[in-house]
């Protein structure tokens, strides 16, 4: 494989590029979901190619192709220039990249069961004895549960002498009950909704959620939102369990801080961002206790946005985004790092796949730990909602005004968990947002959660991303506006 | 196009197919193999940044194994890597409990022709599309405007073949053009695509985009509320895109559709007639589904009257009715959804629903849109990229975008107005063919800070 990343890089250079890069890539994939006590799909899949990016009349060009013969790669890097080419029709300067050293390494996260030498029947009948815990549970209409894994072996290879080979193993699963009634569905997720949690683990992940052990709760608390109070409207308390602030980080932060977002690269899709460059090291993002970084390091944990090198050979770093609640930092590639005058890239480049083009991607952008025991939040608030595991998410394309809702949520009056509440939603703008934290639980309530669903870029790509979070709790929050009449 | 040798033809997709079907050792065998190329040149600050284009070649074998089915994949096409992606789906088949709902594989099928491949779109090539970008790019230059954007072109081609004697086979080419045009306060979109790229006018959309940019300069910040709203094509393709699931039949089955009781009933207005119909000209996709079953054309809702769903086989059989060539590749647990929504339309032309609004909002782009409510489907989302306050039957000027929640339902109940259905382009959902609409008490719910 080394042999057929050289002759990329070569041919690219023979043909007038002044840089070139290659990413080889073998992914696979095992997905298992069960519905109703049956299999619902069970497949694999595996991906081998080549993803050529160069510079070539100071412009960009990539190509890629899964014909991995001689033939096949000298005719996709020659089709990477000639790509380039065509674009510098239409440049305005040349590229320049943010200087980094070259580097020569092997990494692999580390695991302890590979979840695709564990007999799929076994996977299976996890998730069917779960799926059969929660269908004993009178009013749930549908139980599903899944399972996928993902390995990708990947060789990274640049023409200023970086050859990076990484093996990534990551693994995810959940369950889901939903209960259909009167003119309601409801559903509650374990352990978090969409896919579950997921994180750069082997089997041993799947091992330490017991499915089935939350199987029974999640269906009884499903079928009991349809007899809960219906959440309130108004300006309200509000106490956000971790995986619900994990996609607040996701939606609210991270994607606000991708610079290529911000110099305009993504205006015509993803959107752009309310951080335009004059606010770095300026704005009050959030309170004073809010901490928040930008930490693809294993060191952080292993989460989706774990690595030692990104997808352009840079390697992995910890970037403070929020210091005591002041706007620190962007996540950045060689080139915006390059633009706004940054010395290095900030390490958060990643593709999909070999036949797509690295672009800024959230590493792991988590809010660091406070200081505040859960019990003692919870006994500290006078009156709250307290709302738990994403149900809906949406934020304009500059990032300021969100408006979420949660699977379940539950009263805190004088200071103790009440009566349960269906349909919760808050809604807010972003820096008003942050600014109103006052409270955030320790260490030993924090969990790096995972986003597999992550999309960006044109043609888009999904990634894994991760969020580090705690319950946190935020003052005089919007609620009830999504089901008001 | 350079590397051109990367996409198979149909005739060599089929003799793989063939090959694996004389390989495989399982009680049926279905192979679905698919090739393709696409190039995107996107563009942002009035400059191209990003010029790619892929060869891709997928290979998916299903195999049946004592009443138990699975697929496996691979993009690698050598005899070992055949016989080892044979080898992993009938090991995956034999490791799961026995499915009920399995039925044996289809046989030999008619299908209906569709002519969906332009050889004027396969045979873009990178400097035709850099030069379309660059005159859109000195257009918003001399305007004092910025252009970002994208063009891309594509074709694509599959093979689905089984062990019982099914072969059908489809391609087709895709190109597509998407302009936002900005100015320090305001933005204008526009899109378009085709399997025919010489429909595609890129100037035309930016100048389309560029006006709507410069008409909603200084956008004033007004309150939210409930307005009659003129919704642009694209609009109301992102928000009724969200219905397609609810008529498949295993939604209703399962209760997850919003039309679980609703059948048969009065549901929306008069006004609203939707087909599925792989057919229609504007349309585009295979005349079959995942399993090889033609595609029929289906009337879904009837003046207003939910009618009929779409069914798989396994569903159809399940639910006493006739499958109607909607099914998902096997196996998934969703069963089938229509792919091919077309919208009944009307005479009104978007000018006229402006003159008869005496207040209201005219909605360029929808963005960023999730369900909050899947039964009375209530949806959020933002506008975006020119939103406009109506006043007294002209347009009087942008205003701030707003973030709404509306249901579907409701908003189907209150068309007040239709034009002519066309082939819209969103960002939510795949593309159909439907219709501006003038929609009261739409609902805003609050107001952003742009």
């Amino acid at each position: 494989m080394h042999d057929l990343a050289n002759l990329a890089i070569e041919t690219a250079k023979r043909r007038g590029a002044s840089y070139a890069d290659v990413r080889l890539m073998d992914i696979r994939h095992r997905d298992i979901s069960t519905k109703n006590g049956e299999v619902g799909n069970l497949a694999e899949s595996e991906s081998l190619g080549i993803g050529i990016r160069v510079i070539a009349s100071g412009a960009w060009g990539f190509s890629s192709t899964d014909r991995l013969t001689k033939e096949g790669v000298q005719a996709c890097a020659a089709e990477a220039v000639a790509i380039a080419k065509a674009s510098a029709l239409a440049k305005r300067e040349n590229v320049a990249l943010a200087p980094e050293h070259s580097h020569v390494d092997t990494w692999q996260n580390p695991f302890l069961k590979d979840p695709f030498r564990i007999p799929v029947e076994q996977q299976i009948n996890l998730l069917l004895a779960a799926d059969k815990e929660m269908r004993r549970v009178k009013g749930v209409t549908v139980a599903e549960g899944s399972m996928s894994f993902r390995r990708i072996d990947q060789l990274f290879v640049s023409s200023t002498g970086s050859s990076i080979h990484q093996i990534k193993m990551s693994s995810g699963a959940g369950i889901f009950a939903t209960s259909f009634a009167g003119s309601e569905i409801q559903k509650r997720s374990y352990p978090s909704s969409f896919g579950g949690q997921h994180m750069l683990q082997g089997y041993e992940l799947v091992e330490s959620f017991d499915l089935v052990g939350n199987a029974q709760r999640i269906a009884e608390e499903c079928v009991a939102l349809h007899s809960a109070a219906q959440c309130p409207e108004g300006q309200k308390t509000i106490v956000l369990g971790s995986s619900q602030l994990g996609l607040q980080i996701h939606e609210s932060i991270g994607h606000p801080i991708e610079l290529d977002r911000v110099l305009g690269m993504e205006a015509n899709f993803a959107g752009m961002s309310f951080l335009t460059t004059d606010k770095l090291g300026k704005l009050k993002y959030g309170s004073d206790i809010v901490n928040v970084v930008a930490d693809a390091r294993l060191e952080h944990g292993p989460g989706l946005g774990t690595f030692a090198y990104d997808d352009e050979g840079v390697a992995a770093q910890c970037t403070p985004i929020i210091t005591n609640g002041l706007f620190t930092g962007y996540l950045s590639s060689r080139e915006t790092a390059a633009s706004i005058g940054e010395k290095r890239s900030g390490g958060t480049v990643r593709c999909e796949s070999w036949n797509r083009l690295p672009m800024i991607r959230m590493t792991n952008i988590s809010i660091n730990p406070g200081t505040w025991k859960y019990a003692d939040l919870i006994a500290d608030t006078d009156d709250a909602i307290l709302m738990d595991t994403n149900r809906s998410w949406s934020i304009d394309d500059k990032r300021y005004h969100f408006q979420f809702s949660t699977e379940i949520g539950w009263e805190i009056k004088g200071g103790k968990q009440g009566r349960m509440i269906k349909n919760p939603s808050y809604s807010g703008i972003t820096t008003e947002f942050w600014n109103s934290c006052d409270a955030i639980c320790s260490r030993d309530y924090w969990t790096l959660w995972g986003t597999p669903n992550c999309g960006k870029g044109q043609p888009q790509q999904v990634m894994g991303t991760g969020h580090g979070a705690s319950p946190a709790r935020f003052r005089n929050i919007k609620v009830g506006v999504a089901f008001a009449k | 196009m350079a590397n051109k040798n990367a996409q198979l033809s149909l005739e060599e997709l089929e003799r793989i197919a063939e090959k694996i079907l004389k390989l495989s050792a399982a009680d049926e065998t279905e192979v679905d193999a698919s090739a393709g190329t696409d190039a995107l040149t996107r563009f942002a600050n009035n400059t191209i940044h990003q010029n790619v284009a892929e060869h891709t070649l997928g290979i998916s074998v299903r195999a049946v194994m004592d009443g138990r089915t699975a697929r496996a994949t691979t993009n690698k096409t050598d005899d070992e890597s055949l016989r080892r992606v044979v080898e992993s789906a009938m090991t995956l088949a034999r490791n799961q409990p026995e499915n009920p709902d399995l039925l044996p594989m289809l046989g030999k099928q008619k299908y209906q022709k569709v002519s969906r491949f332009f050889s004027s779109t396969a045979e873009t090539t990178p400097e035709e599309r850099a030069k379309a970008v660059t005159r859109v790019c000195k257009m918003a230059n001399k305007a004092t405007q910025t252009a970002a954007g994208i063009f891309s072109s594509g074709e694509s081609r599959s093979v689905v073949a089984n062990s019982r004697g099914l072969v059908a086979h489809y391609e087709q080419t895709r190109a597509e053009f998407s302009v936002t045009i900005l100015e320090p306060n305001s933005s204008g979109w526009a899109k378009s695509n085709s399997p025919d790229i010489r429909k595609i006018d890129p100037a035309e959309l930016a100048e389309r985009a560029a006006g709507t940019a410069a008409g909603s300069r200084a956008p004033r910040e007004i309150p939210a509320g409930r307005y009659t709203t003129i919704l642009s094509p694209s609009a109301v393709l992102d928000l009724v895109g969200f219905l397609f699931y609810d008529f498949a039949g295993t939604a209703v089955l399962d209760k997850r559709s919003c039309f679980t009781g609703r059948l048969g009933k009065k549901v929306f207005g008069d006004n609203i007639t939707i087909w599925d119909d792989a057919y229609h000209p504007l349309q585009s996709g295979a005349p079959y589904d995942g399993e090889g079953v033609p595609r029929q054309k289906v009337l879904l809702v009837d003046r207003g009257i939910p009618k009929n769903l779409v069914y798989a086989r396994a569903t159809a059989k399940k639910m006493k009715a006739k499958p109607t060539g909607h099914g998902f590749s096997l196996p998934n647990e969703y069963g089938e959804a229509p792919m091919n929504l077309v919208f009944g339309g009307g005479d009104k032309s978007t000018d006229e629903m402006i003159r008869t609004t005496e207040r209201g909002i005219l909605v360029t782009r929808l963005w960023y849109i999730r369900e909050v409510d899947p039964y009375e489907k209530i949806l959020t989302g933002m506008t975006r990229d020119g939103t406009f306050l109506i006043e007294n039957g002209r347009v009087s000027g942008g205003v701030r975008n707003f973030r709404f929640n509306q249901s579907v339902i409701e908003m189907l109940s209150n068309v007040e107005m239709l034009g002519p259905a066309v082939r819209a382009a969103g960002e939510e959902s795949f593309e159909m063919v439907v219709p501006p609409m003038k929609v009261r008490n739409f609902h805003f719910s609050e107001v952003t800070k742009f």
